[in-house]
């Protein structure tokens, strides 16, 4: 069974087409990068398969549950929003802003998911989000609030808020876009060693390193369109496509 | 001295009236103002329609006019005509009234809140009830305890518009003293009164706005 399976997805705002057919198979234990010049719908892609944008035509299917199909008369159909909410539900995100609650503490932001949502006892859930803490290195930082945290530190905590959930599946929207340079290695150190642990990840970046070192597949979007996919050392080091050559030329 | 110790017990009978009427008001126009900002933004048209129409009568027509209009109108409206007595009828003109402000301190309130926390909020599975219960609305609180204090204290001497209807505020009170007796002192006493209770209340937002501080933004 795969963990994500996207058929044929089509996206558009207003009349402008950002996504012109993606399929994608995502197995158990796949780390996935997805590169591509910005407005090439990667991020746009990855919104999709968490419904945060609704998708115009296609298939989603996400551990054999469908989340969106479109009949023979093109409609989409979507699953009601309590079946959908429990299906996005096992796909943790990390987001380029954070997002985190700033009105929570540290320790805050992690337990309130899973109290409100499934019904944790706090007492119960807290030594579980303190060692999440402890794996991404901000045990001290449990009782602070986001806004005296660096951006790095920040988005370690978003990481942690979304393992509180316990998902089967990460995706990480551009995770280091909005860091300072010297920020990204402590947060990229944190995303390996969920690789490491054999979490399922889409990884939508711009850090082709990362991308290269831990990644098993790197997919290339341009314009709406996976142009190429394979693994890491076929991609960057000799890429079949004429637009990959291009791009990867313009980014290493 | 002793002229005015002699004028304080009817002054403070009026400051009774003038406090009863403001309490009951925030009671109950702070729930309401929250409940038509959450209609105003709702997805359905007619109710967000109607709840816009609603705002624009009662913060476009004088509160002074919608004072007489319950108490003295309202009896002759067919099918839900009421003669409310002049203490209910001028309090439902007031919460209709304030709750129509608040509800647009409220509006701009939740909608100044980043998308991105509505999105935080919904990859973790929270639904829009739990969304807004529990991350949008108390960071909320901190954004519109600045506007919400200047509506308050403007209530407090707004509630001096009962005067209308014969009812024995704290100023109608001082003015009945004034003619009586020929003097404007009872205005300064008065003036004291006013000033003690916005006193209390901008002491009351400020300590509420420190509890807040305690996270940014």
């Amino acid at each position: 069974m795969n963990m994500i399976k996207a058929i044929n997805i089509h996206k558009k705002f207003n009349n402008l087409e950002v996504l012109k057919g993606i399929s994608l198979q995502v197995n158990q234990g796949e780390v996935i990068a997805i590169i591509g010049p910005s407005g090439s719908g990667k991020s746009t892609f990855l919104r999709c398969l968490n419904r945060l944008e609704t998708i115009d035509q296609g298939t989603l299917e996400i551990q054999g549950d469908i989340l969106a199909d479109s009949g023979p008369d093109g409609q989409v159909r979507y699953a009601t929003e309590a079946e959908a909410r429990r299906i996005c539900r096992r796909m943790g995100m990390v987001f380029q802003q954070f997002n985190l609650f700033p009105h929570f503490t540290v320790l805050e932001n992690l337990i309130e998911a899973p109290l409100t949502v499934k019904g944790v006892k706090r007492e119960e859930f807290v030594p579980q989000a303190e060692e999440l803490l402890h794996k991404v290195g901000l045990a001290e930082k449990r009782d602070v609030y986001p806004s005296r945290l660096s951006g790095g530190q920040k988005q370690r905590v978003a990481i942690a808020r979304a393992l509180a959930m316990n998902p089967d599946i990460m995706l990480f929207d551009e995770p280091t876009s909005a860091l300072d340079p010297e920020l990204t290695g402590e947060v990229l150190k944190t995303m390996r060693k969920l690789a490491e642990e054999h979490m399922t990840m889409i990884v939508v970046t711009h850090e082709m390193a990362f991308a290269r070192e831990v990644a098993n597949r790197v997919i290339f979007m341009d314009n709406g369109e996976i142009v190429e996919q394979g693994d890491p050392e076929t991609v960057f080091g000799s890429p079949s496509q004429s637009r990959t050559k291009a791009f990867l030329q313009r980014v290493i | 001295m002793e002229y005015i110790l002699s004028i304080l017990p009817p002054l403070l009978e009026g400051t009774v009236v003038t406090l009863q009427m403001f309490f009951s008001t925030i009671i109950l126009a702070l729930p309401l103002g929250l409940l038509l900002a959450l209609a105003r933004i709702s997805r359905f048209k007619a109710l967000s329609s109607a709840v816009g129409v609603y705002i624009w009568l009662f913060r476009g027509t004088p509160l002074m006019l919608q004072l007489l209009f319950i108490y003295f109108g309202l009896p002759f409206v067919p099918y839900i005509g009421v003669r409310l007595p002049d203490f209910s009828a001028a309090m439902v003109a007031f919460v209709l009234n304030y709750a129509a402000y608040f509800a647009e301190i409220f509006r701009a309130g939740i909608q100044s809140i980043d998308r991105g926390q509505y999105e935080g909020a919904k990859v973790l599975g929270m639904t829009y009830r739990q969304t807004m219960q529990r991350i949008v609305l108390p960071q909320v609180i901190k954004r519109v305890l600045p506007p919400v204090s200047n509506e308050t204290i403007t209530l407090v001497k707004d509630t001096s518009l009962i005067y209308v209807l014969a009812m024995n505020d704290l100023l109608r009170t001082t003015r009945a003293i004034v003619q009586r007796d020929f003097d404007t002192t009872p205005f300064i006493v008065a003036a004291v009164f006013y000033l003690i209770m916005t006193l209390v209340l901008t002491w009351m937002f400020q300590k509420l706005e420190q509890r807040y501080a305690v996270y940014d933004e």
